[in-house]
């Protein structure tokens, strides 16, 4: 595999043939914020929150293969603004009600937020999505309010599990997650598939039952430190 | 997943077609509900089996069993869903992504007549309304129903591609044209009485050839024929002209002409053709961009009905020139009533050895084309959505890099042309790179086909040469009382009166053919509103921005039309706009603002009109009625404080 360099925010990096930019810069220890993307499952670019400048085009660096000399702009005030403006979509599209979740402090859409700085009052209308809740299963619910259609469980379920549990159905506005049964009792879901585990839901969406408020709040992951730091103490090593 | 639907006290949504098959189930087994849902659904199963059956059980073909599935059973129900998915080897839920991503697809029982009136914005001025209310009437359902004996469904669908015969409509698999209230009412009339959609058109509709029902449906309008598409056209020269020429000739030949793509990006031809021989791989394919489904667009129609051959022709020569040996023609799904016709004219191609084995003879020139159906859906047209949708996948973009022509369609390289790009490279072969490259100008060489329509006399069909002025062409259209012109669709530009002299080419005005003329009588503010609702419904929600923020441009563009914007909108449009454009994923996101970005651009009066200051800084906008609605739903009780007839 060839190896090479190329710059984010004028740091040069080493990337080899095949590498996306954003796996290229999480090796170097640089952070691109990211929602839909999870290491250990297929790239989607569906977010866009990863949107960097490469070459003077924007695009999604956890999709963009990396390339020779190629100068990467990540931390702009212009790429900050606009990764706000598609994190307040995404708040704005579903319900999230950050006091009342069980996911506060733990999620990354509210993580987020708090790394790029969406401080000042929203602008964009609430959509107030009504979207039943799915308690049928013994060990696991499901509050698609909170769905943002990153889609990690999808490619967990499918990929990783083998499964299919969850899907894409609808276009456009309407799409969402579905499953592949009436609800969740129906499909073949178990508490220990990838998909269900902590880790691939970003937000309070699947939750599993009976460990609620385990952690207590201000003792969460994103209460130590900014989403993305343990990628950028890599740098520091 | 939908609820199953069969159940033994609901008989009317066993969603079998409740014709000949009812009754034999019935006389079969005179015992009862159950036992007859029961038989329903073996038959259905049995029946859903041979449809997957005919497709080899292929999930590449999805979209074709699914079509299938609809049409015989006007819906496509969980139980069919779950035979699809044993079949063909995929999860249950990835049949239902698809079978709910395509309009024409419908995951409740529809009738068996759908009735789809084309709700662009050309038929609205063109009193689509009162067409509604006749069919409403007639058939006595509203738009979004389908009465009660399960014999028809009455749908709004975007642009059918009949913009210069508006208002029109797709009853069933036909098209009918140029309607009015007394028209729609007796088409309401003869449908209850039992005709069928044919016969509608004509009485002999079965003894019609495919060419003659389609022009029995649609004219063409051509207006102004140029000399390379519309003019005499010689049959198949330019196939055995490169039949003559080495592959790498052929590319040569296309590329020194000049030609770029019509279908609205204008890549250059014989570039994308190099690029797609050069690749290393054991297939390669051919597809024709038939989607057509820019509103105001509808020269494909015309050259699909009048210059199939032509079509065909240039399709074959380009799998001369990269090597492929199956190619694909997708046609819209609003364009169903060409299908006998295009099909007719592949399998005569074949008889006379024009596609098949060893074409005109020569050895090893092996190529053959399938028709691919699509289901209404506008983003089919942009190419990874399109080869995605070939794929039986939902009709979602693919992620670029790769482009289709290293990774295309079931990963191999494609050529993605649109028809009128395969129409021009066959007379290229014909009359050489030099004649085409001589006509239009710098940069944009040969003619074009702009389809012309809205408020003009003479809305059609004009090949042009590129370089024509906006002017030009609306003079010719008899377009005298043009306010505003839409070039390029929704996606492109609309211009005022003071810009008229620019030229319709790459380098100035570039459009893949739609001209849309709008006269002073017409609201900007509500045609701008209908285009974003337009991409609304036809993003493919796969990205944030566009899947979103379009929802938020058409909320902010519906306060300007009720007087509530507020002077700080105007900023928020423009700002929503740019996000939108620079994040999303695929040219629909990166256009979809245009409509807005536009007319704010050339049309400012008609926003700052509609601005309201804020009083002391309240907004306007809060509108506490509608803000506790949500909550009344919800406790089931009107308001103690905003609601003046409360009583305990
Ligand atoms: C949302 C969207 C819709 C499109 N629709 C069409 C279409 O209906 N027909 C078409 O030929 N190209 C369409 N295109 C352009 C195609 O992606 C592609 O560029 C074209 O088919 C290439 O053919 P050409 O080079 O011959 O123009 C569309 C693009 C986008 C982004
Ligand atoms: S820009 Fe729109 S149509 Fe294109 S991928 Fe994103 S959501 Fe789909
Ligand atoms: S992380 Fe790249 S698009 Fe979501």
């Amino acid at each position: 595999m060839t190896a090479f360099r190329f710059t984010i925010d004028g740091v040069e990096i080493d990337a080899r043939e095949g590498q996306t930019i954003m796996e290229a810069a999480d090796e170097a220890g640089i952070y691109i914020p990211r929602l839909c993307d999870h290491e250990g499952l297929r790239h989607q670019g569906s977010c866009r929150v990863c949107t960097v400048k490469a070459g003077g085009r924007s695009v999604s660096a956890c999709t963009q293969p990396a390339a020779a000399g190629q100068e990467v702009e990540n931390e702009t005030p212009h790429l900050g603004k606009l990764r706000r403006d598609l994190v307040e979509m995404l708040f704005h599209e579903g319900n999230h009600l950050c006091p009342i979740c069980e996911a506060s402090g733990n999620c990354e859409l509210q993580a987020m937020a708090y790394r790029l700085d969406m401080t000042a009052p929203t602008k964009f209308p609430y959509l107030e999505p009504c979207r039943a809740l799915d308690a049928s299963h013994p060990d696991i619910a499901l509050d698609r309010n909170r769905c943002i259609s990153c889609g990690r469980c999808i490619r967990a379920s499918q990929d990783v599990d083998g499964k299919g549990v969850f899907g894409y159905v609808g276009r456009g506005i309407h799409r969402h997650v579905g499953l592949s049964a009436e609800d969740l009792a129906g499909t073949d879901a178990k508490l220990a598939d990838f998909a269900i585990s902590p880790e691939v839901c970003p937000v309070g969406c699947i939750i599993r039952k009976r460990v609620g408020f385990a952690t207590p709040i201000g003792e969460r992951e994103f209460d130590k430190g900014l989403i993305g730091h343990e990628i950028e103490e890599r740098r520091h090593e | 997943m939908v609820a199953d639907a069969p159940n033994g006290n609901d008989i009317t949504r066993t969603g079998f077609d409740p014709g000949a098959e009812w009754f034999a189930a019935l006389h079969e087994e005179p015992n009862g509900i159950d036992s007859l849902t029961l038989q329903t659904h073996t038959s259905e199963t049995a029946a859903v089996a041979e449809i997957c059956g005919g497709f080899d059980n292929d999930p590449h073909r999805m979209l074709d069993i699914l079509r299938q599935v609809q049409e015989r059973y006007c819906w496509i129900s969980p139980q069919a869903m779950r035979v699809i998915a044993d079949l063909t080897g995929l999860t249950p839920i990835a049949v239902e992504g698809v079978a709910s991503f395509y309009s024409f697809l419908s995951l409740s029982l529809r009738g068996r007549v759908t009735i789809r009136l084309c709700d662009d914005i050309i038929d609205r001025f063109s009193g689509l309304g009162a067409i509604t209310e006749a069919f409403e009437t007639g058939l006595g359902i509203k738009v979004g129903g389908t009465s009660a004996n399960g014999a028809f469904s009455l749908e709004f669908t975007p642009c059918i591609g009949l913009c210069d015969q508006a208002p029109a409509a797709m009853v069933g698999d036909v098209v009918l044209t140029a309607l009015t209230p007394q028209k729609a009412s007796r088409i309401a009339e003869a449908l209850k009485a039992g005709q069928s959609p044919e016969d509608l058109v004509s009485q002999r509709f079965g003894d019609l050839s495919p060419h003659e029902r389609a022009e029995r449906m649609v004219e063409n309008n051509i207006r102004h024929a140029g000399a390379v598409l519309l003019g005499p056209v010689a049959a198949d020269a330019g196939l055995r002209n490169g039949l003559d020429l080495s592959p790498p000739q052929i590319i040569d030949t296309v590329e020194a002409s000049g030609l770029r793509g019509c279908g609205g990006a204008g890549f250059t031809t014989g570039r994308k053709w190099r690029m797609a021989a050069t690749e290393q791989a054991e297939r390669r394919f051919v597809i024709c961009n038939a989607d057509e489904g820019e509103p105001g667009t509808f020269k494909d129609r015309v050259l699909l009905t009048e210059r199939p051959h032509l079509l065909i022709e240039g399709m074959t020569i380009a799998a001369r020139a990269v090597g492929a040996s199956q190619g694909i023609v997708y046609l819209r799904g609003e364009y169903v009533y060409l299908r006998d016709h295009i099909e007719a004219v592949l399998a005569d191609r074949r008889a006379r050895g024009l596609l098949g084995k060893a074409i005109l003879g020569a050895d090893g020139f092996d190529f053959d084309i399938r028709l691919q159906m699509g289901a209404g859906a506008y983003i089919c047209g942009e190419e990874g959505a399109l080869i995605s949708s070939c794929e039986g996948l939902p009709g979602e973009p693919k992620t670029r890099p790769p482009y289709p022509v290293t990774r295309g369609y079931l990963g191999f390289p494609t050529v993605v042309n649109n028809a009128e790009t395969f129409c021009h490279a066959a007379r290229i072969l014909d009359r050489g790179a030099r004649w085409f490259s001589a006509m239009g100008c710098q940069g944009s060489h040969g003619t074009k086909l702009f389809s012309v329509s809205g408020d003009c006399l003479n809305p059609g069909i004009y090949e042009l040469p590129y370089g024509q002025t906006v002017q030009e062409l609306l003079e010719m259209a008899g377009a005298e009382d043009a306010a505003a012109v839409l070039v390029g669709g929704p996606s492109g530009t609309m211009i005022g009166r003071d810009t008229f002299h620019r030229r319709l080419c790459f380098d100035d005005l570039a459009t893949g053919g739609a001209v849309v003329v709008f006269s002073h009588r017409r609201n900007i503010l509500e045609i701008v509103e209908y285009y974003m609702s337009f991409f609304v419904h036809e993003s493919c929600g796969y990205c944030t921005p566009c899947r979103v923020g379009n929802v938020f441009l058409q909320k902010a563009i519906g306060k300007f039309r009720d007087g509530k914007a507020n002077p700080g909108d105007i900023d928020y449009l423009r700002d929503l706009s740019s996000t939108i454009i620079e994040t999303s994923r695929c040219g629909l996101g990166m256009t979809s603002p245009n409509p807005i970005l536009s007319t704010l651009e050339n049309f400012p009066l008609v926003y700052s009109a509609m601005v309201k200051p804020t009083r002391d800084r309240i907004r306007d906008t809060f509108d506490i009625q509608s803000a506790i609605d949500g909550a009344r739903k919800l406790a089931r009780r009107r308001s103690h404080i905003f609601d003046r007839d409360f009583t305990e």
